[in-house]
């Protein structure tokens, strides 16, 4: 390993050849300003595009400044971080930057936690001094994101989380000059493209150019409406995560609190999208013995590895750019939505109420739940399972609007009966816990024997494209496991190619999983923000007295009074889905 | 988006193009131009074809399309009129012509007329400096052109 010494702020660094000076001034504690730069560690993820021009630094004998992110460190450097003369320089960078931006903080979606406002603050903006043109462009409402590129400032991340993370490739820099601008193709709306909604382009955009629809007015419209029930329900990932919107340490567990929160809001029912992830195993676990039982009999035409389907962004991915495989997946429906199917029909029988009266909402640390939502298969008779479905993001919000102090909220429990759920289910929130959850029961299903042992630490962690060997009493089962469209592509591609291995995959469609999803909160390029909600995802898994999804007396007593048997034929009916080839056709 | 129709021959002549390119995202460029010489244009359909074809995104194809100016989303007009704006033909006063151009026929630089007659765009240098300013009309080439000769050149096509 080749190194280089320098000198920046006057402070000695010895680095490896090759670092930017943005990095190695971060290793010795010196933070460099930046709006486009963002590096997510472990994951593989950079985006230096080094166009912003905030992070310019003065090197002692170089005539110009150093963009800090794109300026490898050299031996003998001289670097001032916070000069007269980069500070300066800076201030005019950003009141250029400013000069084609909305004026528009109070009233945006994104103002105090917005990275562009607060380093005008930072570097204490309080006038522009450059007027001129101003970019106006019309705005896209697809049913999940809005975009509103006045507010873009070209770092280009939102590219690089579409193209080069989730190799999506809906999101390119158009046009030329003053006119450019990062739009899908043709400059049409997101729902006319491939999007899959996943979010991480708003989950990293550094202004208010990308964000979710906001639904939270709708839900309050329904909760004051007196013909209504309202419903709610809550996914694993949202309870650790939304303390850190009120100034909570990241991976705090807010269960109880949210739950309060909740009821104070003046929902009807507060239940956990966690019960219906406890169904999710008895149907997705029986369709993976199912054709595991055929494959071992020697039947050739099942499908193997079967994929999980519970992530709706992956789903459109696999709809759009694997229409050939589309009979992989499992068919059952995501925890979202067999939820909303049971509390229509199940639980509204129980209230003795219609359909229409009963109004599910789903807050999901997710945004392309409010597309999986409004899908047609998703309804009866026009009539949508889930109503509507809020991100984590917009749940603060609403506890905001009502002025509950939420740090102060006494803890309280889910509903019964849609409310109880094992720490099999609380897994699901975190990349790796769909398929544990799943190895869990469906072990003691085939072998009929309890588990050794419950917590399956070969199928956790963080790295993108994941493997493991579980051993089914003398049965090897080989599991799959990835985080990001981009390393699911790898995967899916191997199958194509008839390369793979495994007999399960899990996939989810952004990085970390749920925890990780684009309803969350931001977090600002802090990869240990997702470590700690995934550390307190275990945690709470672990605080569980069931931890198996099969032993919920609750799901069990759904099955005894309603269901049936997983797989039967009423779970057919109302949990289990089929999907679509979406590719474009080129006809001649 | 509507599904896409193509003319069926020209589709197998670009595929072919694109294939001998090795269907490769870094030969993008070159397989635009063949298509843009096989169609006039570039129709959203036939950057879908590329993309698919190149194994690159539409939206990278479309953000390529919009960056450089001579590749068009609008079909050329039968007669397509390029103005010189290079260094000598602009500082003798091309731009003036242009404008002259754009009046008569009422339509942007990039643009075609609604009967699809003309279409104006403007290019660099053809190289016959000594005849700024220069304009040409399909393969034919005017010299010296000043913002009077414009109506004159027009007339000629009508």
């Amino acid at each position: 390993m080749e190194i280089v010494q320098l000198s920046i702020d006057n402070k000695k660094v010895v680095v490896e050849k090759g670092t930017t000076i943005l990095e190695a001034a971060k290793n010795i504690g010196v933070d460099i300003p930046t709006l486009c730069h963002m590096k997510l560690h472990d994951m593989n993820i950079e985006n230096k595009p080094g166009g912003c021009r905030v992070c310019v630094v003065e090197v002692e004998g170089r005539r110009n400044l150093a963009p800090a992110c794109k300026t490898e460190c050299t031996e003998g450097m001289d670097i001032q971080t916070h000069s007269v003369r980069v500070v300066n320089a800076r201030r005019t960078v950003m009141e250029l930057i400013l000069s084609d931006h909305p004026f528009d903080c109070l009233v945006c979606a994104k103002s105090g936690d917005c990275e562009l406002q607060t380093m005008a603050q930072n570097l204490g903006i309080r006038e522009v001094r450059y007027q001129g043109e101003k970019n106006s462009y019309k705005s896209d409402e697809s049913p999940a994101i809005v975009r509103e590129m006045e507010k873009c400032i070209m770092c280009r991340r939102c590219e690089t989380a579409c193209n080069e993370v989730q190799t999506v490739g809906v999101l390119s820099a158009v046009n030329r000059g003053f006119e450019s601008v990062v739009a899908p193709a043709f400059e049409m709306d997101l729902d006319h493209s491939a999007c899959t909604f996943c979010g991480q382009c708003v989950a990293v955009c550094p202004t208010g150019a990308l964000t979710e629809r906001d639904s939270s007015a709708k839900v309050m419209d329904a909760i004051v409406d007196p013909k209504k029930t309202v419903i709610v329900q809550t996914a694993p990932a949202v309870r650790a995560a939304l303390g850190e919107e009120f100034g909570m340490e990241a991976g705090t567990l807010v269960t109880g609190k949210m739950v309060s929160a909740l009821r104070k809001l003046g929902f009807d029912h507060v239940f956990d999208t966690d019960f219906a992830a406890d169904l999710t195993i008895m149907e997705e676990g029986t369709e993976l013995l199912g054709r595991l039982g055929k494959h071992l009999a020697g039947d050739k035409d099942v499908k193997l590895p079967i994929l999980t389907s519970c992530c709706p962004g992956w789903v459109n991915f696999f709809e759009h750019q694997f229409p050939d495989m589309i009979d992989i997946p499992s068919t059952a429906k995501s925890p979202q939505q067999m939820f909303g199917a049971i509390a229509k029909t199940y639980f509204a029988d129980q209230l003795k109420q219609k359909r229409e009266d009963v109004v599910v909402v789903s807050v999901m640390p997710c945004l392309a739940k409010k597309y999986e939502c409004a899908r047609d298969e998703f309804k009866v008779d026009g009539d949508p399972d889930v109503n509507l479905s809020i991100s984590t993001r917009e749940l603060a919000q609403m506890i905001r609007n009502a002025n509950l102090n939420f740090e102060a909220l006494e803890e309280d429990d889910f509903d019964q009966p849609l409310g109880e759920s094992t720490g099999a289910a609380v897994i699901f929130g975190t990349t790796g816990g769909v398929i544990e959850a799943a190895v869990r029961t469906a072990y003691e299903v085939h072998t009929k024997k309890p588990l050794p042992k419950l917590d399956f630490e070969e199928l956790r962690g963080f790295e993108g494209i994941r493997s493991a060997t579980i051993d089914f009493d003398g049965l090897p089962i080989n599991i799959g496991i990835a985080h990001g469209l981009g390393n699911a592509r790898k995967l899916l591609e191997d199958i194509r190619a008839g390369k793979s291995q495994f007999h399960a995959i899990e996939i989810m469609a952004c990085p970390g999983g749920c925890i990780g999803g684009g309803g969350q909160p931001y977090h600002h390029g802090d990869v240990e923000v997702l470590k700690k909600r995934q550390r307190a995802i275990y945690e709470e898994d672990k605080g569980k007295v069931l931890r198996k999804s099969h032993e919920n007396p609750f799901v069990q007593k759904l099955y005894s009074e309603f269901l049936g048997e997983p797989c039967g034929h009423k779970s057919h009916e109302l949990l289990h889905t089929h999907y679509y080839d979406k590719k474009k056709k080129i006809e001649i | 988006m509507a599904d896409i129709k193509l003319p069926a021959g020209k589709v197998e002549e670009l595929k072919e193009v694109c294939k001998k390119l090795g269907n490769e995202g870094g030969e993008l460029i070159n397989a635009l131009h063949a298509a843009q010489e096989l169609f006039g244009y570039l129709p959203a359909e036939v950057q879908e074809l590329v993309a698919n074809e190149m194994n690159v995104s539409v939206a990278h194809v479309y953000g390529v399309v919009t960056f450089y100016s001579f590749f068009s989303m609008i079909p050329k007009g039968e007669h397509p009129i390029s103005i010189c704006m290079g260094t000598a033909c602009y500082v003798r006063g091309a731009e003036k012509v242009l404008d002259e151009f754009k009046r008569h026929l009422d339509v942007k630089v990039g643009e075609t007329t609604p009967d699809g007659k003309f279409s104006i765009s403007c290019l660099r240098c053809v190289g016959a400096c000594g005849l700024a300013p220069v304009v040409t009309v399909g393969d034919k080439v005017y010299g010296r052109v000043a913002a009077e000769d414009v109506k004159g050149i027009l007339e000629e096509y009508k």
